[in-house]
């Protein structure tokens, strides 16, 4: 009867601590982590270094997306760059769109639309901003518009069965046509130079350093939340059954699940949150533009989370955190070498630290915190290979 | 269109070609509700495939399969698995990281779907259900272990658990007892009878001491073709059976 109790899940508080935390370990490197980038960082951090320090934090969401979806799925995307870049032009555009009212724009020959349009020859706004101008508009899309296109990405390729490399050269083919899309489109989106000189938000000047610290503030809650929602959906069935559908795929099938459908999810989860992620560089930054967005970036955000350990969702956070930070610093002291040093650091990641950060961690410094169950699993280990015998 | 049978399971005329080369080939069998049936015969004699083709695994290239006298061919593999046939593979097929309770937890044919598996919650009847299960199996003690700890031969248990959890009417097993020490044989064969008394078996094994321990009717394959069907005893005492198979 114990047995039993053990495993039913009951009650909506229990039920709501053991799928956001587990158990006590998840409840402390969660604060651990929103402590250091709530409290600790902030205290420590000039304005310029902290906003720098969120710009990083945004690719912690597309490096939680690829967790999910490499790491627990089995789904390699070196696309993930489209879903950043198109949460992060949907924010673009409604801020351009604030930027460009008449009066400030009234030397152009057609006032009231974005100034690269006018350069470009184009004497009306095109339908397809005029979603833009709302912010609950916006805000909807920078959801809807990856989801969608996550959806039809991958509902097909799925259905079909391509998987592993095939598929992580189709999403990288994906996101190069929405480079070439962008470029190509220099009237409506820009081009290569992308959006820029974005000015307030709802009448709020998102450049004023008071203004940076606030949204950083607010880009890093939204961060936890997308990590305890990602937490959530990796500890129900759903879970579980990617999990397993990563390492047998057709035991899966033969247990009577349709995997097309539970990969299509995780997919477009993974992109909704990227997304989210792009949408608060733009407002941290100031600008968007496709280098941002791109095949190079998309690669490497998937260094971010290997090194992080692809398995983790802090340790993905931790992962973007310290590889730009990396960047950062390699390229300010070596502003010649620091490409060397960077690809150096990544094959050493690769060949010493096969399962990242987060292998340093579970490897080595869990066992202190956690020594019964460690013990547990070695006896019945041995218990079971005697049996064995 | 083939008549309806009385048959849980009625296969006519099956034949499968990989270019042109026939892994089966005309294949007439009838599976009896409650029947435990064994399946022998040489390597490459088209054992798994005939598995791989009621499972829908491989396409066929004619005939029919009717199970319940539903045809099966053309279905897709969680289809079938939802009609009530199950699936053992040939190399203990788990997952490795999960635990033995997750494991079985995700044979359970409950929320199956995206949003169901979303707001699946362990209920305590699927909870009871798996914990039975794991008893059945032996493996009441090590829920927790993750599955790659296992010994061999547990693994193999644990797949058999794994299909008795989806509580199918038609349990395919691919050599159960490879890699089994003499005491895990016994065990399974016991399991397995008691199994059979519910529900249909079908299983493929070269080891011929267990078959004889198990078996209602043995059917033998030979080139994709049935060789001689009948009991265990019939079997080996037949001339060319011994000659193809169990001479050597």
């Amino acid at each position: 009867m114990s047995l039993i109790s053990k495993y039913t899940e009951s009650g909506l508080t229990k039920l709501l601590y053991d799928r956001f935390f587990k158990n006590k370990e998840g409840v402390i490197t969660f604060f651990i982590l929103a402590a250091l980038l709530l409290i600790v960082l902030p205290l420590f951090l000039g304005t310029f270094r902290l906003n720098l320090v969120g710009k990083y934090l945004c690719y912690a969401y597309v490096a939680i997306g690829l967790v999910m979806c490499w790491g627990h799925a089995g789904i390699l995307s070196l696309g993930q760059g489209m879903f950043f870049g198109l949460g992060g032009y949907c924010m673009a555009m409604f801020l351009k769109l604030e930027a460009s009212d008449p009066e400030s724009t009234a030397i152009q020959s057609t006032p009231g639309i974005p100034d690269f349009m006018d350069w470009n020859q184009v004497t009306a706004l095109p339908w397809f901003w005029e979603p833009f101008k709302s912010l609950p508009f916006t805000i909807a899309l920078i959801f809807i518009l990856p989801a969608l296109m996550a959806y039809l990405m991958s509902v097909f390729y799925f259905k079909g069965r391509v998987t592993g490399v095939v598929f992580a050269i189709l999403t990288q083919s994906m996101v190069a046509c929405l480079w070439y899309f962008i470029v190509g489109n220099q009237g409506y989106f820009g081009g290569i130079n992308g959006i820029t000189d974005l000015k307030t938000l709802l009448g709020w000047d998102i450049r004023e350093e008071s203004s940076q610290v606030l949204l950083y503030f607010v880009s890093t809650v939204t961060l936890l939340i997308c990590i305890l929602v990602s937490r959530y959906v990796l500890a129900t069935r759903l879970g579980r059954v990617l999990v397993a559908q990563r390492d047998k795929e057709t035991r899966v099938r033969f247990s009577g699940y349709d995997i097309t459908s539970f990969k299509v999810f995780i997919f477009c989860l993974s992109a909704v949150i990227s997304a989210i992620g792009g949408a608060m560089f733009t407002l941290q930054v100031g600008f968007m533009s496709p280098n941002l967005v791109g095949i190079v970036p998309s690669i490497d955000m998937v260094i971010f989370t290997a090194v992080g350990g692809r398995e983790s969702l802090l340790g993905a956070v931790y992962g973007a955190l310290m590889v730009n930070a990396a960047k950062t610093a390699f390229s300010e002291a070596y502003p010649t070498l620091w490409m060397f040093l960077y690809g150096g650091a990544f094959i050493g990641i690769v060949l010493f630290l096969p399962k990242g950060l987060s292998g340093i961690y579970q490897d080595h410094i869990r066992k202190w915190f956690i020594k019964e169950s460690a013990e547990t699993t070695e006896t019945l280990t041995k218990e079971d290979s005697s049996d064995a015998k | 269109m083939p008549s309806d049978t009385d048959f849980l399971l009625a296969i006519e005329d099956l034949t499968v070609s990989f270019d042109g080369f026939k892994a089966v080939d005309s294949l007439n069998l009838y599976i009896d509700k409650g029947e435990l049936r064994v399946i022998i015969g040489p390597n490459g004699a088209g054992k798994t495939t005939v598995l791989d083709l009621i499972s829908g695994k491989t396409k066929a290239t004619e005939g029919s399969i009717r199970y319940n006298n539903i045809e099966l061919t053309g279905l897709r593999e969680h289809q079938i698995v939802r009609k009530g046939i199950g699936r053992k593979f040939q190399t203990p097929s788990i997952y490795e990281k999960l635990t033995v309770f997750e494991n079985l937890e995700i044979s359970y044919p409950y929320g199956r779907s995206v949003f169901a598996s979303l707001g699946f919650r362990r209920k305590k009847e699927f909870v009871e259900r798996i914990t039975a299960v794991a008893e059945e199996i032996f493996l009441t003690d090590l829920l927790d272990l993750p599955a790659e700890l296992l010994s061999h031969g547990q693994k193999q248990w644990l797949e058999i658990g794994m299909l008795l959890v989806q509580d199918p009417d038609l349990i395919m097993l691919d050599e159960p007892v490879a890699g089994m020490t003499a005491k895990e044989r016994d065990a399974t064969a016991k399991l397995l009878r008691k199994i059979a008394s519910e529900r249909s078996i079908i299983i493929i094994e070269h080891d011929m001491d267990f078959v004889a321990k198990i078996a209602d009717q043995v059917t033998v394959l030979h080139l994709g073709k049935i060789l001689k069907e009948g009991t265990m005893d019939e079997v080996r005492n037949d001339a060319t059976v011994q000659d193809v198979y169990l001479g050597h």
